[in-house]
């Protein structure tokens, strides 16, 4: 029907790789998007050499937040946190493979705020993080 | 006695509009904010063209208009909730700032720690974190009338915490999602029987019903214009004159007062009192077009034709497997249905609707306490007003059925 609904986002919404949590871990955060109260937690388990070696989310949302949730935590497993850091935006654009407005792009970005806000270590995930 | 809908849809260019070619808007998302008729768009139009001055203070023919035209709305305004005079309406820029304002002035002046405020659980946050602010600043006690499970007040409850002598009862004419239409006048009765003042959210009340503040004799009565055809920016607190006489001023500056001198200052008299600065004055011209658009059809008339479509509505939502409509049925209702859609978000279900035109909102509606009571964390919204049709419910359900398809 349209490129936001591509197959794999639906099926990445449905059937994620990805959700649960991670008893112990290293490093784990959780926030809200304020504007529709999506929920996303995220897990790290982090090596000696700061590689991530498992990630897992949580939460509810959209397609759009649960997918590129999933989408995220495939791609961080193996990279080292300072690698992690350097996520933006468009990180989280290409993996989707879609463009957004204003409002979806709030929760396709939800998880990466939530995951750099648990990897810088800090109290709130706040959109200057992803910019 | 049925309203001309196709007639009325003419007046209202938007609803021509495209939001793909080809595809016309099915515009389903009044309780957030209403479509505005030529007449309104016109209104402003023409004083900006016309008549623009400052008011009050100017002596000049273009400032006795302007003058004259922003008053003229206040009267306007008065006679449309049956106030018993302009004086009693206070422009304010919405239903959030009337609210804030009785929470700056009144409560200020008349809440101490430990007094009570009594709210309920279907709130807007507009007339919930006012509340908490003064809770924090104050330490005044919240308590909450319950929403039961078909999304009606408990007044039983409410009556044993009236049992607490509160000081203020504030609760909303209409849930802007429930839609329930709250019995305001049993409310009133009960919270001065107990010797509490109250204030109403009449913000979508006044673009459905007809409010009449003496009939109901609410102390304070808060509402926007923007949700009743006219433009964003202004909407109106009314307040029964002897409590705005004795309440200080809320904003300083230009306007409020009769005399400043260095170091003092005395306010001025009623309205002006509250209405510091340059107003919004174009807005409150068109706040009184549509005040006139509004009247000249009838709001009896408006009411019946959002309970037509209501009624309709919910019962074609009802037959969907999987919807999940929220709030009272259609009898206890204005024009809102809210739903969720099993095994899809909300914002999807919006997401996807847009493909088709249609206007839905999706999230808390600035109603958390209240999904959160019902277990959900967000709903899809419809709403409806005098410009929508059967085919535009229609046009809704057959969006359902594609939403549900994709998510198959
Ligand atoms: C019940 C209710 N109260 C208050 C408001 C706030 O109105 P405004 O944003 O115009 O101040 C709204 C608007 O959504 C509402 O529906």
């Amino acid at each position: 029907m349209d490129d936001l609904y591509r197959e794999v986002i639906i099926e990445h919404y449905k059937n994620p790789s990805y959700r649960g949590k991670l008893d112990p871990h290293d490093i784990s955060f959780a926030d809200n998007n304020p504007l529709c109260g999506d929920h996303i937690q995220i897990d790290l388990r982090v090596d000696d050499s700061g590689v991530v070696t498992d990630a897992l989310f949580d939460g509810h949302g959209c397609a759009i937040s649960q997918a590129s949730a999933d989408l995220l935590m495939e791609s961080i497993i193996g990279k080292p946190l300072e690698e992690v850091k350097k996520l933006n935006k468009d990180s989280v654009l290409e993996l989707l493979g879609i463009e957004l407005g204003p409002v979806r792009l709030k929760c396709a970005l939800l998880s990466l705020k939530v995951l750099k806000a648990g990897v810088y270590g800090l109290g709130e995930a706040s959109d200057s993080l992803v910019e | 006695m049925t309203l001309n809908v196709k007639q009325i849809r003419k007046d209202f260019p938007i609803l021509e509009r495209e939001t793909q070619p080809g595809v016309r808007v099915t515009y389903l998302d009044s309780t957030a904010t209403s479509q505005k008729p030529t007449q309104v768009i016109e209104a402003m139009n023409d004083y900006y063209r016309r008549s623009n001055a400052n008011i009050h203070r100017g002596v000049h023919t273009l400032a006795e208009e302007a003058t004259s035209m922003y008053e003229g709305a206040r009267e306007k305004i008065a006679k449309f909730i049956n106030a018993s005079s302009a004086r009693e309406i206070i422009y304010t820029r919405n239903t959030t700032e009337s609210i804030n304002l009785v929470a700056y002035s009144w409560a200020r002046a008349n809440l101490k720690a430990g007094d009570l405020v009594i709210l309920t659980e279907m709130e807007h946050h507009s007339n919930l974190v006012p509340w908490h602010m003064l809770q924090t600043e104050r330490g005044i006690e919240l308590d909450f009338i319950p929403v039961t499970e078909n999304g009606l007040l408990d007044l039983e409850t409410y009556k044993t915490l009236l049992d607490r002598r509160p000081k203020l009862v504030s609760f909303t004419h209409m849930s802007n999602v429930l839609g329930t239409v709250n019995p305001a006048a049993e409310i009133i009765r009960l919270a001065h029987e107990a010797g509490a003042i109250v204030l109403v959210d009449g913000a979508q009340s006044v673009p459905h019903l007809t409010v009449d503040v003496q009939a109901l004799d609410a102390d304070f009565y808060a509402f926007s214009a923007h949700k009743m055809c006219g433009p964003t920016g202004i909407g109106a607190l009314y307040g029964k004159s002897p409590l705005l006489e004795a309440m200080p001023p809320f904003l300083g500056g230009g306007d409020m007062i009769k005399e400043v001198k260095l170091r003092s200052f005395r306010a001025n008299t009623l309205p002006h009192k509250f209405e510091a600065g340059t107003p919004a004055i174009a807005e409150a011209v068109g706040f009184g077009a549509a005040v006139d658009y509004l009247s000249a059809i009838g709001m009896d008339k408006i009411a019946a034709h959002e309970h037509e479509i209501t009624e309709y509505a919910l019962d074609r939502l009802e037959e969907i497997p999987g919807v999940k409509l929220f709030g009272p049925p259609a009898d206890k209702k204005g024009g809102v249905a809210a739903f969720t859609l099993e095994g899809v978000h909300p914002h999807d279900v919006a997401q996807i609707l847009d493909r088709d035109g249609i206007a839905v909102r999706a999230g808390h509606h600035c109603a958390q306490p209240l999904h959160e009571k019902f277990g959900i964390p967000a709903t899809s919204r419809a709403s409806f007003y005098l410009y929508n049709t059967k085919e535009e419910v229609d046009l809704l359900v057959n969006g359902i059925y594609k939403v549900k398809e994709m998510f198959s």
